[in-house]
């Protein structure tokens, strides 16, 4: 049976799309962002173990080549995370598309629908297809948070059983977007033109760096200028909060400013994306 | 030093509470009314409470008017013709008011306020209208000094529900409370979403499962108090309540508790409330020469009298042997089934009693799920309610709620403090109440972690209030001191914050 790895189900959210929403995340992602702020969920568990010793609950243990987590007894402290050198967390679980369908159908009197997110949820569309098909029997809406490494248009079919993508692009200039996503970017702004080409965007959101007018305005320029009034922009004041130590002294060990932030969503106005907001 | 001297001279009473604090005390002199010597010691020993209702009963703890009827027929013993206008309206309502005893002296129920004064406000300017309205509030949050006040609105959309939840943002009020009845079919999403943001910002209305109390009471119905379901034209002559933590503790087992302890004590309280529910049809005045009876705007048989409990979780963790109480009633299939299984038990014992001058209501006591009181600490939760502090997610909170709020009719309720983000989102909120609402939650109350005005337990204070007597001053407000206690004792105001998803984002 199928199987992916979840990081974790937050029942109710209220800022990962419309409504209410089951936010389900899975681990693996193929960007590495500088300005993650859950870096734990970049790479799979390679099993070297180093985490297990230092769990003060007893709640890891090995298993052959890996690691097995008890989440009775796990406390939550969060210490094998800061500690795997990784970026990844003993703390996920493997589960079936029936298993996600279970904790979906649990939160469905109160919800709009789910978002999966993660690190990147369509390095498991297959997963995604079968999970958004068993949603939609319950009623209920199915939105992608993507950061567009995935090729909508080549395959289409995770994209036929959902409702939209809310999509990040997070730099536009090519040698800014190496450095900061480590990965290239071409394929983001296809997807950014090719999901409002079939009405499936949703939103598109970019992080607003402290002291960075240049790659902030070219990002907030370019964005806006593609997407006008044709889905939400949401532009999001970066926050420290999580992000490892080392980008953060590259970054900023400080949120970006309100006002700051602020000053690209009025540019974004400007420029005809109308529904520009921060948060 | 004795206790009128205390009263007298304790310099965070204002005069209106010290004549009330003295009166008690007066009606504390006499013991006419009697029980057996079981019930004095389950009382002692903390198991049964009588919520210091007073040992001579001079009028039902909770009374609802029909104020209908006051604006069709007038008052006699008032002097007051039926209001022509909403000045006239109004004018009679706060003359009314003061003259509807309780408990607490203060009136209980203010009547479904959008129905009342809707003829009226609709055939003024929308701005005078609020003027009145906005005074008319003022009266009321001064003289009727005491947050277990409360008023209805909905479940239809109206003029005057709207001015009433725009004057409530504009004057963070702590009285009164106030409570939407919720019907997915009679209230529009526009009007709940209006209510959500209003509640977010002042801690109310709350939401009140419209359907659930329509089918136990009728149409008629109040919500008085914390959250009491009451009949108009009605009231509940008195709720004592088993401190079920205390119960458990002389039982040897959960059999022994099932089959010894917990009926004995129910038919303790049983005993407390028949006699006293006599005393105040027999005996005192009231239900005799109160003009709310000779008049017709209570009527006897329409009263019942409200079984409470508290402290199910404390009670079901301690006959499991839990001590760690996150794992425990609410995280803990084997407590929480346990629970029901009381509850069941509860509620088919007093079912079972034929109780006096409860005519409309098949001659039944009917359960409440009492928000406890300052001087509970944390031995006895709320009710059913899962201790604060460990609570588990808003989902599972709502899931065991939903289980338990159907037992009681005469009310209970949750609370659920918000993170500031989900003002933005008033439709995620909507969804919420609406899905626990359809799946048998009673009664849904919110409020913002920041606000000044915050729930209790069941009432609203201000936490400037709070401030002002732990710096020996006075408060208005007769609520503020137990809302103190209640802070202090349970921790009552550090309830889990719903938070938004914090993974989201960059
Ligand atoms: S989580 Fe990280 S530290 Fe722990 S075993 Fe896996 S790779 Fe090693
Ligand atoms: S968070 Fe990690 S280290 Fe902490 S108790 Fe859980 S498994 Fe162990």
């Amino acid at each position: 049976m199928m199987r992916a790895p979840v990081n974790k189900i937050i029942p109710f959210s209220n800022v990962d799309g419309p409504g209410n929403r089951t936010s389900i995340f899975f681990q693996g992602c193929p960007f590495n962002c500088l300005f993650c702020h859950n870096p734990e969920t970049i790479h799979l568990c390679r099993g070297c173990g180093l985490c297990v010793q230092s769990c003060p609950a007893g709640a890891l243990r090995m298993e052959g080549e890996s690691v097995v987590w008890d989440s009775a007894k796990c406390v939550g402290c969060d210490t094998c995370i800061r500690l795997c050198p990784h970026d990844a967390s003993p703390k996920i679980r493997w589960m079936t598309v029936e298993d996600v369908v279970e904790e979906v159908r649990r939160a469905a009197p109160y919800i709009e629908g789910i978002t999966t997110s993660g690190g990147e949820c369509t390095l498991h569309n297959e997963f995604l297809i079968e999970l958004f098909t068993a949603v939609h029997r319950l009623g209920k809406t199915c939105l992608i948070d993507s950061n567009g490494s995935f090729d909508f248009e080549k395959d289409p079919r995770v994209l036929a059983v959902s409702e939209g993508v809310m999509l990040d692009v997070k730099a536009v200039e090519r040698h800014w977007s190496d450095e900061l996503i480590s990965h290239p970017r071409d394929v983001v702004l296809k997807n950014l033109d090719y999901l409002l080409s079939v009405g499936k965007l949703h939103e598109v959101r970019t992080v607003i760096l402290p002291n960075r007018d240049r790659e902030n305005e070219e990002t907030v320029r370019y964005v806006a200028a593609h997407i006008a009034d044709g889905c939400f922009y949401k532009i999001i004041r970066y926050r420290p909060y999580g992000v490892r130590e080392r980008y953060q002294k590259l970054l900023g060990e400080f949120e970006t400013d309100a006002a700051y932030a602020e000053r690209y969503a009025a540019l974004a106005l400007e420029l005809g994306a109308k529904k520009a907001y921060v948060v | 030093m004795s206790e009128a001297l205390r009263i007298i001279q304790d310099p965070t009473l204002t005069y209106k509470q010290e004549l009330l604090a003295l009166a008690r005390l007066g009606e504390s002199t006499d013991d006419s009314l009697r029980y057996s010597d079981e019930y004095y010691e389950a009382k002692k020993k903390g198991a049964l409470c009588d919520l210091n209702e007073g040992v001579m009963p001079y009028r039902p703890r909770y009374i609802c008017p029909d104020y209908e009827l006051l604006f069709k027929n007038g008052c006699k013993f008032l002097d007051l013709e039926p209001p022509k206008d909403l000045l006239e309206a109004v004018n009679a309502l706060e003359i009314f008011y003061c003259h509807v005893p309780s408990i607490t002296s203060f009136p209980v129920y203010l009547g479904d306020l959008d129905k009342l004064l809707e003829p009226f406000v609709v055939k003024e300017d929308r701005a005078f209208a609020k003027k009145v309205l906005g005074l008319f509030l003022r009266n009321i949050d001064r003289v009727q000094t005491d947050s277990f006040v409360h008023a209805d609105i909905g479940p239809e959309d109206s003029v005057t529900a709207r001015l009433l939840l725009e004057l409530t943002e504009e004057m963070q009020l702590a009285v009164p409370n106030l409570t939407l009845r919720y019907d997915p079919e009679k209230t529009s999403d526009d009007f709940a979403l209006a209510c959500v943001r209003c509640m977010l910002r002042t801690a109310k209305p709350s939401f009140a499962n419209h359907r659930m109390f329509v089918k136990e009471w009728g149409e008629r119905y109040a919500i008085a108090s914390c959250y009491n379901g009451l009949s108009i034209a009605g009231g509940g002559y008195t709720l004592p309540r088993l401190r079920l933590y205390e119960c458990s503790l002389g039982a040897k087992d959960v059999d022994d508790f099932l089959t010894r302890e917990l009926p004995r004590h129910i038919d303790l309280q049983l005993e407390y409330m028949d006699k006293r529910v006599k005393f105040i049809v027999e005996q005192s005045s009231f239900f005799k020469t109160n003009f709310l009876v000779t008049e017709g705007f209570v009527k006897q048989e329409n009263f019942t009298g409200m079984f409470g409990v508290v402290g199910l979780a404390e009670c079901c963790n301690h006959l499991l042997g839990i001590t760690d109480k996150k794992k425990g009633f609410g995280m803990n299939r084997e407590a929480t089934a346990l629970g029901l299984r009381i509850m069941d038990a509860i509620d088919a014992r007093v079912k079972a009693h034929e109780a006096p001058y409860c005519e409309a209501y098949g001659h039944r006591y009917r359960l409440h799920a009492q928000v406890g009181i300052d001087t509970d600490g944390m031995d006895d939760s709320p009710g059913t309610r899962i201790p604060i502090g460990v609570e588990p997610t808003m989902l599972e909170q709502l899931e065991v709620n939903e289980k338990f709020h159907p037992y009681f009719p005469t009310g209970t309720g949750d609370i659920f403090k918000f993170e500031e983000t989900w003002l933005k989102t008033p439709e995620a909120v909507l969804a919420i109440i609406k899905g626990s609402l359809q799946n048998g939650l009673r009664y849904f109350s919110g409020y913002l972690e920041n606000n000044d005005v915050v729930r209790v337990t069941g009432y609203l204070v201000k936490k400037s209030e709070i401030e002002k007597l732990r710096a020996k001053k006075q408060s208005l407000n007769n609520v503020t001191v137990f809302g103190m206690g209640a802070q202090d004792g349970g921790h009552a105001l550090d309830r889990r914050v719903q938070h938004h998803d914090e993974s989201a984002g960059q």
